[in-house]
C-alpha cells in the first residue's frame, strides 16, 4: 500500500510541474525513480520509455507503464491517475477564470516565459535518457541517426522507432 | 461523450487525430475554439491532450463529461501499456527482445531529442530565452535540481524577461 501511495504522490507532484507536457518531468521522473526509490534500473527506465512511445496513446502513458511496472495493474492505474488529475483540475478552473478575460497580457507573458524552460526541460529529458540508452558506439548512432532525422524530416516517428529496434535486433 | 473512445487511438501524436475528430467530424467546436482552448491547455501544467479533454468534457456535461472523455481517452492505451509492461516484466531478458529493447530505447531518446531541437528553435531567437533553456537544462543535468526547485528558480527569472519583452 505504502508502494501505490509513494506513486500517487510522486505522479501528482509531477502533474503539475509538467509544462510543456509529459516529456518535461523525465528527468525528475528518471531522478526519484532511479536513483531514490530504486525501483528500476537506468537501461529499464529508457526501454520502458521507448516502450510507451511505441505504443498508441498520449505519453503521459509514461506513468502508467512506470506504476505498472513498479506495482502492478494498481500501481499503473493509481500512477496514471496521479500524473493526469491535478492538472485536469487546474485546467478546469483555469479555464472558468480566463473565459471572463481571453486575450490577457499576463497570459502571453506566461506562455512566452514557459516556452524556454520547456526547451530546457525538454533537452534534459532527451539527454538523460540518451545516457540511459547508449551503451556503446552502436546505440548513440542510432539515437544520433533518430534525432537528425526527426529533425529535419517528417518521418513518422513510429517508422523510426521501428527502424532503432530492428537495428537492434540485427546487429547486437 | 463517451464516442470519445473510438476516434483517438493514435500513435505518438494523438493531437491530430483529436482535432480532427472534435472539428471536422463531430463540430464539437470551430477550428478558432479549437485553436485558443488548446493554447490555455498548452501553456497550464500537465499532457495539453488529457487537460483539453478535461476541459471539453466539462464544458459539455459537468464533471461525468470530464471523467468519460478522460477515461475514452486512456482507457484503451493504459491497457495496451500495461500488457506491454507485463510482456516486458517476463521476457524483457530474453537476449532478441532485450536487443530489439536497446535500439528501440536508443532511437527514442533520438527521437525526443529531435523533438526538443524543434521546440528549441524559436527559443535561440532571443538571447535571453537561450539563457535561461540553458540554465534549465544545467540545473536539472548537471546539478540534477529537483524539478520544483528548478521551476521556483527560473520561472520568475524567465517571467521578469519576457515581460520586459513584451511591451
Amino acid at each position: 500500500m505504502s508502494l501505490l501511495l509513494q506513486l500517487a504522490a510522486l505522479f501528482a507532484k509531477l502533474s503539475l510541474l509538467a509544462v510543456g507536457g509529459a516529456g518535461a518531468t523525465v528527468p525528475e521522473m528518471a531522478r526519484e525513480a532511479v536513483h531514490v526509490h530504486h525501483w528500476l534500473t537506468p537501461a529499464q527506465f529508457a526501454q520502458l520509455y521507448a516502450i510507451s512511445n511505441s505504443a498508441p496513446g498520449p505519453n503521459v502513458l509514461i506513468a502508467t507503464i512506470l506504476g505498472a511496472h513498479v506495482a502492478g495493474v494498481a500501481g499503473g492505474i493509481v500512477a496514471t491517475l496521479a500524473m493526469i488529475l491535478p492538472s485536469c483540475a487546474l485546467a478546469v478552473l483555469v479555464n472558468r477564470q480566463l473565459e471572463r478575460h481571453a486575450g490577457a497580457r499576463w497570459r502571453r507573458v506566461l506562455q512566452a516565459a514557459l516556452l524556454p524552460i520547456t526547451a530546457g526541460l525538454l533537452m534534459a529529458a532527451a539527454l538523460v535518457l540518451a545516457r540511459q540508452a547508449d551503451t556503446g558506439w552502436l546505440t548513440l548512432a542510432i539515437t544520433l541517426a533518430c534525432a537528425a532525422a526527426s529533425y529535419q524530416t517528417k518521418l513518422h516517428p513510429l517508422l523510426l522507432l521501428g527502424g532503432g529496434a530492428a537495428l537492434g535486433l540485427l546487429l547486437f | 461523450m463517451g464516442f470519445f473512445q473510438a476516434g483517438i487511438l493514435g500513435f505518438g501524436g494523438v493531437l491530430p487525430m483529436a482535432r480532427r475528430m472534435v472539428v471536422d467530424d463531430r463540430r464539437w467546436m470551430s477550428q478558432t475554439e479549437f485553436n485558443e482552448l488548446f493554447a490555455v491547455c498548452q501553456s497550464l501544467p500537465g499532457a495539453n491532450i488529457t487537460n483539453f479533454a478535461a476541459v471539453l468534457g466539462m464544458r459539455h456535461r459537468g464533471v461525468t463529461g470530464a471523467a468519460a472523455a478522460l477515461a475514452g481517452l486512456l482507457g484503451a492505451p493504459m491497457a495496451i501499456i500495461m500488457a506491454l509492461s507485463g510482456l516486458y516484466a517476463r521476457y524483457g531478458t530474453l537476449a532478441p527482445v532485450h536487443h530489439a529493447l536497446a535500439g528501440l530505447a536508443a532511437a527514442a531518446a533520438g527521437l525526443l531529442l529531435g523533438t526538443a531541437g524543434r521546440i528549441a528553435a524559436p527559443v535561440c531567437k532571443s538571447l535571453s530565452n537561450v539563457a535561461v533553456a540553458v540554465l534549465v537544462l544545467a540545473m536539472a543535468l548537471l546539478l540534477h535540481l529537483s524539478l520544483p526547485l528548478t521551476m521556483l528558480l527560473a520561472l520568475p527569472l524567465s517571467l521578469f524577461l519576457s515581460g520586459r519583452a513584451m511591451p
